[in-house]
Parts: structure tokens; sequence; C-alpha cells
């Protein structure tokens, strides 16, 4: 069978790029036009001197089509570098995401105590709702936001990941 | 150098200071003070096309005649749309362009604008860069920047979007000579370690076959005669896809002719077979390989390819080296020679035995007949009365290019336009065009079919206009024949408007656009019509009728494994070749 059928793996790609109009729908362009998935996408100006902004995509796709997307995106032409933060070793994987609950009397008890273990904080109060901002995994934050739906749960926003490798070296 | 001018000038500077010579294009208000800076200056000379897809097409055939970049100027909403089929066809086969659309100005952008569309987002899938140039101070860096990207690396088309305020606007000219790209630099050189790994693995080899592409014809004709070179010294035999053809001269004893889908039986049965692989800038095209999991099952594969992408995308390799053919091959062969590799000569003639007895299958054989002309003798006479000139071939889309692919022979690259990764149906006669203006002595020929010619012939006008005297061989089979070929494997025989009705009478037509009409249906008549539209110096439109029901073999049938052709002598096979799974691919 064609190595396309192996199982699917989840990878963390960090990419430099010219921070131009149009770079952005390059990327997502590229990954729709070729049928890969995105799982998540965060994009920001790194360097406002040099015009450079930072995409942190994370993908799923058999190691095959993994190393196409890597080689399709280090094709474009403003794009500066890609590293594969799965392959390159443990990267730090971080998320923040902001959750508001609605609830009253014990529920609300309930909810704080939770967010309260989870290292949650609390940005939003009123008597009958909270925000909470949380930063970790996305598991962490998965974990979070199912253990919060039960208890009145409104709506979530999500950062996506953004990722940087261990060690002294840069990308 | 720096001057200030307007916009419109600076576009027509970059162009003479990036020795263009000629460009195709079409004027509308979006362009105008370009066609206006034109008007000023003789040194670039336009050629006006009669459509868009045209003018990309002729760029197109310039380009890959010649070596150089091929430029084309349209104009916003339509212009542009007009231009994407061609950019697409150069994009899928690696064609570097520049296109230049105008735009409307910058402060209507966005406001569904008369002849507003959204070029760049437009074409962002379909060039390999483009650029809208928003700010004056950024035109000539981009103008300069877009030649580069175009023929550096793997080539392709690129577009620059000009606003017309921006085209008026004034600002300073810079010249070529500085601008560098920041990132994109490709890399020519292959990896030495990985090059001394290939020469031990081609050195070993009992049953090597060189699989080369269009890579060989991008890395141009310096690429060709170290290939030749390196072929001389192992004695390896040498295939090549579509777009290669003539990289390697077909009238040597190692060639072994095209192959995939329509390739023959001997190429396609050594790629099987072998156990060595080199895969010199092709890109593994499902043409190609056929069923994947059946493809060369037992061989080590090695790839020479200068755009990672192209690397592991439809087949693992084994050994990939990143890298221009031309220097990969050059260091190969030096390595080959300090390492005095000889390759085991027993071996490699039991294989060549081997390969002399599949081609003693004749794959490319075909009834003859004094009643009516068969498409590949047309093929056959053409090439016979024209192969010591100096030609150049083009063809449109269908069982003619195969014909022409499988029946014509070319000993030098750069001889053959084609259309093989979009397959695009109109591109013949316009590449021919463009080919013709690169090299306005020499014989061009579009090599053409009744259905495709009918795409793109009012370019016949421009033909015309410009004296070009390119001739159009239309192998006329009243059908769209290689839909009918399809519907005979796939459909049960049920040609559902695959014939081409109500045809125009081409020999009127022909005279209608001032050119000379040709038609020849008897075999008798044959090479005498085609001394005779080879001796008018005037474009001809030869149509050639010929039998309508021949099929294009050999053929590997869709979903199938190379060691399954289907041979001329066995053309019923055709009939129920294709399973379920099969009929999904196209
Ligand atoms: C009706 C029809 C039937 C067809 N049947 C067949 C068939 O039977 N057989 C066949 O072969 N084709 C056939 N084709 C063509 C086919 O669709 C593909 O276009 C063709 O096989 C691709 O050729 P290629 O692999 O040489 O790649 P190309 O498209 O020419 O790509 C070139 C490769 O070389 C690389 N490259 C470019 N420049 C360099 C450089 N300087 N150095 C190193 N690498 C470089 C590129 O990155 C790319 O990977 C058919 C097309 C049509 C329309
Ligand atoms: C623009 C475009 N439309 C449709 C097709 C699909 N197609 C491929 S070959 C073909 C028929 C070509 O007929 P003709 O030019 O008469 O060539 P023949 O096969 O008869 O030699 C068609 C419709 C195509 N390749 N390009
Ligand atoms: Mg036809």
């Amino acid at each position: 069978m064609p190595p396309v059928n192996d199982p699917a793996e989840r990878h963390t790609l960090s990419m430099l790029v010219d921070n131009e109009p149009g770079v952005l729908a390059r990327i997502v362009g590229l990954f729709s036009g070729r049928g890969y998935n995105i799982d998540s996408l965060t994009v920001s100006e790194v360097s406002h001197a040099s015009h450079l902004s930072r995409i942190t995509v994370v993908t799923t796709g058999a190691p095959m089509i993994i190393e196409q997307i890597k080689s399709q995106l280090d094709r474009l032409v403003p794009v500066h570098r890609v590293v594969d933060l799965t392959v390159v070793g443990k990267a730090v994987e971080r998320e923040l995401a902001l959750i508001k609950v609605r609830g009253k009397g014990e529920i609300r008890q309930e909810a704080l105590l939770i967010a309260d273990s989870f290292r949650a904080r609390t940005v939003d109060t009123t008597l009958e709702s909270f925000v909470f901002e949380i930063t970790g995994k996305p598991e962490k934050i998965d974990q979070f936001v199912s253990l919060l739906e039960p208890l009145g749960l409104v709506e979530v926003s999500r950062t996506g990941v953004a990722a940087i490798g261990r060690g002294p070296e840069g990308m | 150098m720096m001057r200030e001018m307007t916009g419109a000038e600076m576009v027509m500077q970059a162009l003479i200071d990036q020795d263009v010579e000629h460009m195709f294009g079409y004027p509308g208000g979006a362009v105008l003070p370009i066609y206006d800076a034109m008007f000023h200056q003789n040194q670039v000379k336009h050629i006006l096309v009669r459509h868009e897809q045209g003018a990309v097409h002729m760029a197109e055939g310039y380009a890959r005649s010649s070596g150089k970049v091929g430029v084309v100027l349209v104009t916003s909403g339509p212009g542009a749309t007009n231009a994407v089929t061609g950019l697409t066809d150069a994009l899928l086969d690696s064609i570097p362009l520049v296109c230049i659309t105008g735009q409307v100005p910058t402060h209507l952008i966005g406001s569904d604008a008369f002849q507003e569309c959204d070029t760049v987002g437009i074409t962002r899938p379909c060039t390999k860069h483009n650029y809208l140039v928003r700010d004056i101070n950024d035109l000539a860096r981009v103008m300069h920047e877009a030649f580069y990207v175009a023929q550096n690396g793997r080539p392709g088309p690129v577009v620059v979007d000009i606003p017309k305020d921006v085209q008026f606007a004034k600002g300073m000219y810079v010249g070529p000579e500085n601008i560098q790209h920041r990132t994109y630099q490709p890399r020519l050189k292959g990896d030495p370690e990985k090059i001394k790994a290939a020469v031990e693995m081609l050195a070993k080899a009992r049953r090597p076959v060189l699989y080369t592409g269009g890579g060989v014809i991008n890395s141009g004709p310096e690429a060709s005669r170290v290939l030749r070179e390196f072929a001389r010294l192992s004695g390896y035999p040498v295939t090549s896809t579509l777009m290669g053809l003539g990289a390697f001269p077909a009238s040597d004893r190692q060639w072994l002719g095209m192959l995939g889908m329509h390739g023959t039986y001997e190429a396609n049965m050594a790629m099987h077979d072998c156990d060595v692989m080199l895969c010199i800038g092709a890109r593994f095209d499902d043409r190609i390989t056929g069923r994947l999991d059946a493809f060369s099952p037992g061989s080590k594969k090695i790839h020479i390819d200068i755009d990672p992408s192209s690397i592991n995308k439809n087949v693992k390799v084994d050994l990939p080296i990143i890298g221009d053919v031309k220097h990969v091959l050059e260091d190969i062969l030096t390595v080959w020679r300090g390492m005095k590799a000889e390759p085991d000569r027993k071996a490699i003639a039991s294989w060549w035995s081997q390969i002399d007895k599949w081609r003693a299958r004749k794959s490319l054989a075909f009834p003859s007949s004094t009643r009516i002309i068969k498409p590949q003798q047309a093929i056959k006479s053409l090439y016979e009365q024209v192969k010591d000139k100096d030609v150049y071939i083009t063809t449109e889309v269908g069982q003619h290019q195969m014909w022409a692919a499988q029946h014509f022979h070319f000993e030098q690259p750069n001889r053959w336009m084609t259309s093989g990764g979009l397959g695009t149906m109109g591109y013949g006669l316009p590449a021919a065009i463009g080919v013709q203006v690169a090299h306005p002595e020499s014989l061009v020929i579009d090599i053409a079919g009744e259905a495709s010619i009918q795409m793109c012939l009012q370019e016949l006008s421009t033909a015309l206009q410009f004296d070009l005297p390119v001739k159009i061989f239309v192998l006329n089979n009243e059908y769209m024949g290689m839909v009918r070929q399809w519907q005979d494997l796939l459909h049960g025989g049920r040609y559902s408007h695959s014939y081409s009705e109500s045809l125009p009478d081409f020999v009127k037509l022909a005279e209608a656009y001032g050119g000379v009409g040709i038609r020849c249906s008897n075999p008798a008549d044959l090479d005498g019509a085609i001394h005779e539209m080879l001796s008018v110096n005037r474009p001809v439109l030869f149509d050639c009728l010929v039998d309508k029901t021949e099929n294009v073999l050999p053929m590997i049938p869709s979903g199938k494994p190379h060691n399954e052709m289907i041979m001329p002598d066995h053309p019923e096979a055709l009939d129920d070749a294709i399973d379920e799974e099969g009929k999904m691919l196209v």
C-alpha cells in the first residue's frame, strides 16, 4: 500500500514569514487547496523592525504528508523557515483560553473550585457569571472546558497553539 | 542606476534591463499607461494577440524553446481572468513567465470598480508567486524580483499586479544589479555525501534505468550534455517523460522511448523490473507510476530534484538529492570517474538482452493502410520530411499529442513543447507562434487535433499580422479522439458528445484568415501534400483526414501496474481493461 495510508500523526509546525499582505492567505490556501488539515493556527508579528511574523500550525497526517506539507510551505516565497517542532524534539506548547460560565448558587462554587485547581484566573465576575483565563497545553484546556460544560458553559475563545523549541537554539 | 520616472516607464525600463526582447499582450484601460510607455521605445517588441490565453501560451512556447523568461501584459478584470488557464499551465509544467496585469487604482480596490477582480487572490494558487504593487517605491524592485523568482529554482509563472495610479505615479527607478532575494535562494549543488552514495548504488546496479524528465530541460542544454555523457560512460538505458523528450537523443541505442501510460513496452518494463532507478528531474506523476503500490517494486530509487516538495510526494525514494540537474550530474560524473567506478558489465549486458526482448515486441507498431491515412503514419511521414531541418514541434492535447510523442523523434532539448501537466487543449497554436517569435528562421509545426485547434484558432490572425509562418498539422479524426478512447474503455463505447459536429471547412478558414489551407485524405498524396506545406513560407493549416477509429496504444490502463500494458497486437483488451477502482481515476 502507498505510505500515504500510514496512520496519521499530529505535528506542530512553526514558521517565520514576511509580514506582508496575503501571506496568511497563501498558507491557508495551500492547506485547503491541497486537502491538508489545520487543527490550530496562530499568527502574530514577532519582529516589527524586520517585518517578521511567526505562524504556528498544528496539523495531522501520515508522515509522508507531513513531510509534503513542510516542503510545500518552505517553497512559498515569503516563508523564511519552517521547523517541524514535533520532529525536532519536545517543544513547549501553550494555548490561552477565555471561558465564560453562567449560573447561580452551588454551581458557581463548583466552577470556582475547578478553576482554582486548574490555576485559571477569574478575569470578569458578575452575580451570575464568570470569565476564566487559562493557559496551558491544549489538552489541559480541553479538560477544563469539558469539566465546565455541565456547570453552565456559555462560550469559549481560544488563541490556538504557540510553540517554541526547548534549549538554547533558535529556529 | 537611480532615475525618476513614472511607474509605467519603470515597467518598460525593467523589461529592457532584464534583456526582454519580446512580450505578448493585449491592451485595456488598466494598462494604457504601460502601452503608452511602450510606444516611446523600440527595444522591446510587443506581439498583439487575439485572446489573453493565447498570450500566455505564446510566452510559454517562447520560454521553453529559448530558455528565457516569457513576458505577458494584460489588462485588469477579464484580461487577467483570461490569462488564468495559461498561468496554471505554466505552473504545472514549470515554465518561467512574468505576467503583468493592470489593476484598478488603489483607492478603488475592493469597491467592485469597473473591470476590477481580485487578481492576486485568483492567481495565488496558479502562480509560483504574485505581487500587488501598492507603492511606486516598490515597483522596480518587485519587477526585478519577479524575474528572479520566475527563473530560479523550479521555474514558474509570476504575476505582478499594478494599479493604474501606481503606473502614473513618479518614483525612483532602481536597476536589477543589487536586487537579491532575501529568502528565496534555492540550492543548486547536491549534498556531496549523497552524491557519493548515489554513485556507489549506481555502480553496483545490475538492472539500472535512468528515468529523466522536464527538469533536465529546465536545467538548460548543458544538463542534456552531461546526461548524455553519463549515459555513455555507464552504458545504462535511458527513458524520459513526455516533458523531457529531446534531452537524450532518440537515435541513440540506449534510448528506450517515452515511458508511462502511452510509453513503450521496453521503457515501462525496464522501470518495473529495474534494481536501481535514477530519477533525474521528473516528479513521479500518475501518468508514469500507474498503480502506486505496484510501481517498480524491487528497485532502490535515487531522485535528483531542485524542489524538495517533489521528493517523496507520490513515491517514497531511498536517496533524495536536492539540487539542479546539471550541477548534480556533473558531480556524479566527477565522483564516478574519481572512484574509477566500473559497472558489472556482464550483468548490464544481460539486462540489455532482456531489454532487447521487450523491444522486439514492437509496442509502437500499427497496421498500415493504403485506403485511409493512419494518424501514426501521418506523424511518421511528417517526421521523415522534416527531421533534417531546424524544426520545433508543439502540440495540442489528445491522441495526436501522444502519437507525436511516440512517432516524432527528438535529438535535442527545447525542440518539443507540449502541455503535459494541465493538458490544455488550445496550447499548441499560440505556443508555436511564441516559438516562431524566438526562432524566426526555424520551421515550427503545431501537431493538432480538429477539436483542440478550435480553442485558440483566432491566434492564426496574430501569426499573419507578424509574419510568423507556423504550420498547423491537424490530425482530423472528427472526434475528440482521446475522449472517445476513454469512452471505449470505461463507458461501453457510448460516445456521448465526443463527435466533432459541424466542423468548419479548415481550408477555407485558413484562407479567410489570409493563410494557406491544404487538405489531404489519400495516403498516396500525403508525402506530396506535406512537401507542399513545407514549401510555403506563410502560415499553413493542413487538414489531414485520418482514420476515425484509431486508439493510442500501447496503454497502461489507469489503476494498473507497468507490466499489465495493453499492446497493439491485442487491442481488444481495451474493452474491459479497467476495474471499478480504476474508473475513479483519470
Ligand atoms: C493526454 C496526456 C497523456 C499523457 N501521457 C503521458 C505518458 O504516457 N507519459 C508521460 O511521461 N507523460 C504523460 N503525460 C504528461 C504527464 O501528465 C506529466 O506532465 C509528465 O509526466 C510530467 O513530467 P515530469 O515528471 O518530467 O515532470 P515536469 O512537470 O516536467 O516537472 C519537472 C520536475 O523536475 C524538477 N526540476 C525543475 N527544474 C529542475 C532543475 N533545474 N534541476 C532539477 N530538477 C528540476 C521539478 O521540481 C519537477 O519535479 C500526459 C499528458 C497528457 C495531457
Ligand atoms: C481545455 C480542455 N478541455 C477539455 C479537455 C479534455 N480533453 C482531453 S483530450 C480531448 C479531445 C481532444 O480532441 P482533438 O483535439 O480532436 O484530439 P484527438 O484526441 O482527436 O487527437 C478533450 C476534450 C482538455 N484536455 N482541455
Ligand atoms: Mg480529433
